[in-house]
């Protein structure tokens, strides 16, 4: 294992020092639990944004704490789920008296302890805490004898629209509202060519061959749907865009994310975003906005996902309105 | 009656917190298989916090409140929640006097179970740690039945638990990370039923 890290153990503490150097007039950083936090927080009458989950998915969910987005983010070990407390410190944190919506990806880990701190946080303080679960990944089929649909790359898309319209001033309920219109209208796909070593393992997760590509991986490195023979970037493509445009019906407008895993360049994520594009317009699906680059990664993972994500006026004009994070900003 | 002191649960979790770090690298590369890689650093990240606790407690119950506490706040994943919910139940069905029969044992060690049914919603045959631990509870229970001091009751579970978890080898997974690997899960054994058969060694060692 080759990593710029002092200690397998320290990583994520180590790196949050970095975070907050780094972005200090936008966020502050709680050392103690861990959390991200928009430096202006809490913000009066606005509706607070929680998410979380493990670390080694930056810049989710750290970098998208800002004006427009996140006012707190929960930074978990690597790959692991934060804990209540942490949950319950940053809803305390950005409770400005509207309510508090917890993002959470759909991984056992992360409902579980979210559940945790919202029944701790409704036994102990007065804030009301609504959560939304997010569950995008089409990788996952069987949902009956699986842990369920997967939350990916759906997530940072919400996290933005959805921050938007806290930032707008909607109240809690139109919050929770609009944030399970924006989970029902996304779907995502992933590939891995390599794995990746989380620290405190030293090794990589899984083994794939030099020929071998794993389709429908989520974000932790946990295998995917099926293991593939190495194609043409084109087939690749077609392997992302069929199954999600197969899992609903995406006529019109959408927001597309070609996401990198981490240890992909950008010069294979704007080829595969070429291609995918291609396979769309045949579909007679318009990409009205686009994202290409890493936005939620899996440690040094190769490879990419792709997110669609059904769009109307409504959500293209939360997706254009300013949004001031470390790891996204525009319109301000 | 068993008397159960503070000083007796204390002992109970440092040797699991012992035997936790002695397979920590068996549990993470079980983990590494068809999970994440992380279940035996964080199980150990948990358990040292435990060790950490201090002896400050009045009685057992009041120590394993706290150990429920420390594990949900700081092992992270699905584990925490888990365990932390089995202490929890089990912590709250122990009498603070000290004296516990083997029945009122019984009876705090499926509350635990249950804690961890309800949490995480897992089946017998899912491939989690249910599939370890309910046999473990139910043969406890027929060992007190059939008149076994709590130490053969204890052992007994222990045994079940060990069987139950080899059982998982050949299980597909249902519930967690490993559930999306479908058939691909089978042949490896459970690192939640693996940690939690090594907790049930542990009170066998330490608790009668």
């Amino acid at each position: 294992m080759k990593k710029l890290i002092n200690d397998a153990d320290t990583v994520v503490g180590d790196a949050l020092r970095g975070i907050e150097a780094a972005h200090s007039d936008r966020v502050r950083v709680d050392h103690e639990h861990h959390l991200i936090i928009r430096a202006d927080a809490p913000v009066k009458g606005k509706v607070g944004l929680v998410s979380g989950g493990g670390s080694g998915h930056e810049p989710m969910h750290g970098g998208f704490v800002g004006r427009g987005m996140l006012d707190a983010a929960c930074a978990g070990e690597v790959f692991t789920s934060p804990v209540p407390e942490q949950m319950q410190v940053a809803t305390a944190a950005v409770d400005g008296g509207a309510g508090v919506l917890h993002i959470v990806k759909n991984y056992t880990g992360d409902v579980m302890n979210f559940e945790m701190a919202a029944e701790m946080a409704a036994e102990e303080a007065d804030v009301r805490v609504e959560s939304v679960v997010v569950d995008d990944d089409v990788a996952v089929t069987d949902s009956l004898y699986t842990a369920g649909r997967r939350g990916v790359g759906l997530t940072v898309l919400l996290e933005k629209i959805v921050g938007a319209g806290a930032e707008e001033g909607r109240d809690l309920d139109a919050i929770v509202e609009l944030a399970k219109k924006v989970n029902g209208q996304g779907r995502s796909l992933g590939l891995a060519l390599t794995s990746c070593t989380v620290p405190a393992a030293g090794k990589p997760t899984f083994d794939l061959g030099e020929d071998e590509f794993e389709l429908g991986i989520g974000i932790h490195g946990e295998p995917g749907r099926e293991r593939k023979k190495l194609a043409p970037a084109s087939d690749m493509a077609q392997m992302l865009v069929e199954p999600i445009l197969a899992d609903l019906e995406f006529g019109g407008d959408v927001i597309a994310m070609m996401n990198g895993m981490g240890g992909t360049p950008l010069l294979e994520l704007y080829l595969m975003y070429g291609e995918v594009t291609k396979i769309l317009e045949k579909a007679g699906v318009k990409v009205a906005r686009n994202l290409v680059g890493n936005y939620i990664t899996s440690l040094e993972m190769a490879g990419c996902s792709l997110t669609l994500l059904k769009a109307d006026d409504e959500l293209l004009k939360l997706w254009d309105a300013p949004v001031n994070t470390p790891g996204l900003r525009w319109g301000c | 009656m068993t008397a159960l002191t503070a000083d007796k649960a204390a002992a109970w979790m440092a040797d699991f917190a012992a035997s936790i770090a002695e397979n920590a690298e068996l549990l993470t590369d079980l983990d590494r298989q068809i999970g994440d890689a992380d279940h035996g650093s964080n199980m150990n990240r948990g358990m040292k916090a435990v060790c950490a606790l201090g002896s400050e407690f009045p009685d057992a119950p009041a120590l394993l409140k706290k150990v429920g506490m420390t594990l949900v706040n700081s092992v992270g994943g699905a584990s925490g929640p888990l365990y932390g919910t089995f202490f929890l139940r089990l912590a709250k069905e122990l009498p603070s006097s000290g004296d516990a029969t083997p029945e009122v044992w019984g009876k705090a060690l499926r509350a635990g179970l249950q804690g961890i049914l309800d949490r995480g919603k897992a089946k017998v045959g899912d491939k989690t740690m249910v599939d370890a631990l309910t046999p473990a509870v139910d043969a406890y229970d027929e060992a007190v039945t059939g008149g076994a001091e709590f130490g053969q009751a204890l052992q007994a579970a222990a045994a079940a638990c060990a069987e139950g978890r080899d059982s998982t080898v050949d299980l597909v997974a249902h519930k967690g990370r490993a559930s999306y690997l479908g058939e691909r899960s089978k042949g490896v054994q459970d690192p939640g039923a693996t940690s939690v058969t090594l907790l049930l060694e542990s009170a066998a060692r330490t608790l009668a």
